[in-house]
């Protein structure tokens, strides 16, 4: 028992070293304040949650406020009452690249530090914004992820995307093809990009079209939670089920069902949870003043190690997190 | 009937005057942040656009009638003023052709319901969703945000060292003008004649259509001109600015005692509403009080606005039937 107890002692002693040299540097008393778009939103509650969990791991005092609706001025509000609490910092997922610049320009005047998470303002609006992945590392671990599902001998394949004019996906789409150029998907063949517009109905029927236009087709990629999950309900009842390859980006609750019944392999998507957790870090961090916002500023991130700062302020959480049936109990959003 | 009708909203006032009182000393004791200068600012400011469409409401409501397009108006105004100035026109001619369409808008209004004799509740709400969609057609998904900095430091700054936010010069200034309309001239108090019975205020040779579109019209206009400050407030314009603001906007009015039937009412209590109800939720939220928490205690204010007017009525009836009976 006595054994036990030594153990138990060393391992807490043992992970919490590493955690209280970091949080050395951190200054004492912080206040961290996260504002996501719109409270409830069960995304935004994940990336809060993480956000949360840092801030208590180096002591600080953290909280999440924010609006109901997602209007572009319902955060200014809160904007304005943060800058009256004398927070340290704010966290904030903008729901308006441009309507919260000039109070988060106020809030900074104040002496507040400014972090943008998950959707980034204007950049004079903040110091830092924590990105979940580049364009390029999404686009790419798409095709690098389907490649794997469909197997060596390849085929025709299609993606499955949010409206024409989405500027994420579209980027996406650009890189997927980069990636496509490769010789190893040399097999690979995009035979079509089909539009859902991110409406369930239209999605659903759009995978219909793919499958009836092209028999031999053997994946889609669907870069948008409702695009995948609309894919994988049609293929999930259509006799194609388990000769088509359905991956792209989606939320674990909304895809669970396709995993556990054998339509859905494998699927992406960054942790959000993760996401607020590195802005945690970020936010404290230059409240404390170790760093300023500057590219080439190195931080610690708890968990997540060492983090440097790129270009126009932007800290990259890393490539998207795959799920697939051995882990996808692990996240519920 | 005329001191009759005129009791009920002194007594209303007193309240709101008393619940004023009582809003504020909440909002010091549960912050000492609470009355800075700073605070005051961004709490008045937050009230602008909706006040701007309140005053307009007051009489409108007053008038028996109700514009629930006033939002979309002003989305639609702040939209246009996005394309406008995308286009290259001058800032002044944006502004202009912005309050130009608002006014456009009005008259439409105004028309269809005078003209084809419509309940003005069924044509407003078409018309929201119709100028909605115009505003949605004008920018899609787009967001304008490159206006010259002039004036949107205009939309956020105060006037000199003071805590009137510099858009709220702009209430004040509306606000002692609707006073004077409604409180003040014959085409104010032919509102209130008409709210009460149409037909009558009709025969007693008021021009009630002419009344009505003017209103109408006059929405129109002042919800343009909600759109364009709160565009240059938030330098953002977007096909979904000001989305649901109607529903605050028909909220301060009633609370502000007026009643939802017509020919009751008064300015300075939607005013007093307008304050109340801008104090409540800046002081809640600042001492973190979650944003469902602030929509549960709008909609008590707003139900209280209804139903306590209702209960003293009754009671008012029961208690003069029983001076009756006692009397036979």
């Amino acid at each position: 028992m006595r054994h036990l107890q030594s153990i138990l002692l060393t391992a807490i002693a043992a992970t919490m070293l590493p955690l209280a040299v970091h949080a050395a540097d951190l200054k004492k008393d912080l206040k961290i304040a996260f504002l996501p778009k719109q409270i409830n939103n069960p995304y935004e509650v994940i990336a809060d949650e993480g956000g949360l969990a840092a801030i208590k791991e180096m002591g600080a005092v953290g909280k999440v406020v924010g609006p109901s609706d997602a209007g572009a001025s319902s955060q200014v509000q809160y904007i304005n009452t943060l800058i009256t609490q004398r927070q340290s910092a704010i966290v904030i997922a903008a729901n308006d690249a441009n309507a919260v610049v000039p109070y988060l320009k106020k809030a900074q005047a104040a002496g507040i530090k400014v972090v943008t998470f998950d959707s980034d303002t204007a950049p004079e609006g903040r110091q830092i914004f924590v990105n979940q992945a580049n364009s390029e590392g999404i686009g790419r671990a798409q095709v690098q992820l389907l490649s794997k599902l469909i197997g060596p001998e390849g085929g025709e394949i299609a993606v499955l995307s949010a409206t024409p004019n989405a500027t994420n996906q579209n980027t996406w789409i650009k890189w997927m093809q980069e990636e496509l150029k490769k010789p190893e998907y040399a097999k690979l063949k995009l035979v079509k990009i089909a539009y859902g517009n991110d409406d369930d109905q239209k999605s659903f029927v759009e995978t219909q079209g793919l499958l009836q236009a092209y028999p031999n087709l053997k994946g889609i990629i669907s870069p948008t939670t409702v695009g995948i999950s609309a894919a994988a309900r049609y293929l999930s009842t259509s006799p194609k089920k388990g000769q088509v390859v359905i991956t792209g980006l989606g939320t674990p609750n909304q895809m669970r069902e396709f995993v556990k019944n054998g339509t859905v392999k494998a699927f992406q998507l960054w942790d959000p949870g993760q996401l607020g957790y590195l802005a945690a870090y970020a936010a404290a961090n230059l409240a404390s003043g170790t760093i300023t916002g500057k590219e080439g500023d190195t931080f610690e991130a708890g968990k997540l190690g060492k983090r440097t700062v790129g270009k126009s302020g932007e800290v990259i959480l890393g490539p998207p997190t795959t799920f697939d049936a051995s882990n996808i109990d692990n996240f519920n959003f | 009937m005329s001191t009759a009708t005129h009791k009920p909203h002194l007594g209303w006032e007193v309240m709101l005057v008393a619940v004023l009182a009582a809003a504020l000393v909440l909002g010091r004791s549960l912050s000492a942040d609470f009355l800075t200068t700073s605070n005051i600012a961004n709490l008045l400011a937050d009230f602008t656009e909706i006040a701007l469409m309140a005053l307009p409401m007051t009489l409108i409501i007053i008038a028996a009638d109700i514009d629930l397009s006033v939002a979309s108006i002003m989305g639609m105004s702040s939209s246009l003023m996005g394309v406008l100035w995308h286009m290259g026109l001058p800032m002044p001619a944006v502004i202009v052709l912005c309050l130009v369409a608002g006014t456009l808008a009005g008259v439409f209004n105004g028309v269809v319901i005078v003209t084809f004799a419509l309940p003005s509740l069924a044509v407003t709400i078409g018309t929201l969703a119709l100028f909605r969609g115009v505003s949605y057609l004008l920018l899609g998904d787009q967001a304008i945000a490159d206006f010259p900095t002039a004036l949107t430091t205009f939309g956020i700054s105060n006037v000199g060292d003071t805590f009137i936010p510099q858009p709220f010069v702009i209430v004040i200034v509306a606000a002692i003008g609707f006073t004077v309309l409604l409180q003040a001239t014959a085409f104010g108090r032919s509102l209130y004649a008409i709210g009460s019975n149409q037909t009558a205020a009709r025969f007693s040779g008021i021009n009630v259509s002419r009344a009505r579109l003017i209103l109408y019209v006059v929405s129109g206009l002042m919800s343009a001109l909600a759109g364009i400050i709160y565009t240059l407030r938030f330098s953002s314009a977007r096909g979904d600015n000001g989305e649901g603001f109607e529903l605050s906007v028909v909220a301060a009015v009633l609370f502000g005692g007026v009643s939802i039937f017509g020919g009751k009412g008064s300015l300075p209590g939607v005013l007093l509403s307008l304050v109340i109800i801008a104090v409540l939720k800046n002081a809640l939220t600042l001492s973190d009080v979650s944003s469902e928490v602030l929509t549960i205690v709008t909609g008590v204010l707003l139900l209280s606005s209804v139903l306590v007017p209702n209960l003293v009525n009754r009671w008012r009836d029961a208690r003069q039937q029983k001076a009756l009976a006692a009397h036979a």
